[in-house]
């Protein structure tokens, strides 16, 4: 019990931070989190390694689905499901195909950067957040997520184009003119 | 290189994901191709940008104090909680003492949950099925006395515990006498209880179901059924009295079994 406290507990804002993005509320995150602890506590003992953090994540991303999977089922209407059918598709998220290469990346805050990423489709956004925010190597995300190094690879490329729509989108429409936001960084 | 194959690449590159060569072949493509080289930039450039942003959370102080709460609970007492987190899902704790007759002393230290999983079941139903085997002539009662100095000693040998023997004569629940019973193949101490003409059977052992993991209060075939964990054992209370008053008896087993243990 002490030895699964003192590996896991100091994960709690990383597990916590992954259950905030997945699940898109505070409570729903919380309820995951602790589900989650839960589900690790009584697994420890069959636990061998390598990392107790990508572990964790592995197990919270189960909950998380198994969540969605529930509500999907209809128990709970949730706008979750049209979500998740689009997002192999996602018309709305294409890089514009002609236009040229933008050179230049608005500085957008902390909040708008959250938003942006919270509104990536599922697999994309689990991606992300778990290369950026949550700081894991490809083959730990390959891991957590239960799929191939080189699908990682192929969700992040498409996460990073997507989100830089978005970003350049919300700098565009969000920004004054000649304001400290749209002073820019210039590459 | 060709691009497809750079714009895949260039990620790793940024992540510090590629080998030396890898990483050299990329910024070679990129330095003469210029929507790679641009690609690159911006990407690099976000991928700084979310680095410096806070954009991790911090989990709150109540989240925190509900996992330390629960890690601070030995393993045979986790309860899933999957079942109580809807509708009731802040009322985790508190539902407890609020929902069962347990004192509040009882209840920070007993988890009750009102459903349990299939491997809890099996255990439970072999509970329940000892405790009806018990009742058949002859069967309920290997030493009759309801002396608990006599009771006790009795399973010194019999079973690897030393299981706490209460009177509650006084409270009427008349003790019976004691038996040696078989549950999921592991010897265990059954003590005999009798409330008016109904028999309550108290199994006691060492982690009965400890690889089961988990707490229940609930009603088999007729018979209510309370299961708890208690200074390192595990204790299954079952009867045909009502709910209420198998609470009771689980209540005032539970006050008196740490004064007990110990004092043979």
């Amino acid at each position: 019990m002490r030895r699964f406290r003192d590996a896991a507990l100091p994960h709690l804002d990383e597990v916590y931070t992954l259950a905030r993005y997945l699940m898109r509320n505070t409570d729903d995150a919380e309820d995951a989190v602790q589900e989650c602890y839960l589900r690790a506590l009584r697994h420890f003992d069959s636990y061998r390694g390598p990392a107790m953090k990508p572990w964790l994540l592995a197990i919270l991303r189960n909950v998380c689905n198994a969540e969605f999977t529930r509500r999907a089922r209809g128990e709970i209407p949730t706008d979750y499901a049209q979500d998740e059918s689009v997002t192999e598709e996602m018309p709305m998220w294409q890089e514009p195909q002609a236009s040229p290469e933008k050179v230049i990346l608005r500085q957008q805050d902390s909040a708008t950067i959250r938003r942006l990423v919270t509104e990536l489709p599922a697999p994309f956004r689990e991606a992300i957040v778990l290369r950026e925010i949550n700081d894991l190597s490809y083959q730990e995300i390959a891991e957590v997520a239960g799929v191939p190094v080189g699908t990682v690879m192929s969700r992040l490329a498409r996460a990073r184009a997507m989100l830089r729509s978005a970003w350049n989108a919300a700098e565009a429409s969000t920004a004054e003119p000649g304001s400290a936001t749209a002073s820019g960084i210039t590459l | 290189m060709n691009c497809d194959e750079s714009e895949l690449l260039l990620h790793a590159l940024i992540d510090g994901e590629l080998d030396a060569g890898h990483a050299r072949d990329v910024e070679t493509h990129a330095g003469t191709c210029s929507a790679c080289a641009q690609k690159l930039a911006s990407f690099r450039a976000m991928h700084e940008a979310m680095s410096d942003s806070s954009l991790k959370e911090t989990a709150p102080a109540h989240l925190r104090g509900r996992i330390e709460a629960l890690l601070a609970t030995p393993a045979s007492r986790v309860v899933s909680m999957r079942e109580f987190l809807r509708p009731t899902r802040r009322s985790f704790f508190g539902g407890f003492a609020v929902g069962s007759a347990l004192s509040a002393a009882v209840a920070a230290s007993l988890v009750l949950a009102v459903i349990r999983g299939d491997q809890e079941q099996t255990i439970a139903d072999e509970v329940v099925s000892a405790h009806i085997r018990s009742l058949q002539a002859g069967h309920l009662m290997d030493v009759e006395t309801s002396d608990r100095h006599t009771v006790k000693p009795w399973f010194n040998g019999r079973v690897d515990v030393a299981p706490p023997v209460i009177d509650l004569t006084a409270e009427s629940f008349t003790l019976l006498g004691g038996r040696l019973d078989y549950i999921d193949n592991e010897p265990v101490a059954a003590i005999v209880y009798q409330r008016r003409k109904h028999v309550i059977n108290l199994f006691v052992a060492q982690r009965l179901g400890a690889k089961h993991a988990r707490t229940v209060s609930d009603s088999i075939q007729g018979y209510n059924v309370r299961h708890w964990s208690q200074d390192g054992l595990d204790f299954w209370a079952v009867s045909d009295i009502v709910g209420s008053e198998l609470d009771e008896f689980v209540q005032k087993i539970a006050r008196a079994a740490p004064q007990s243990s110990g004092a043979s």
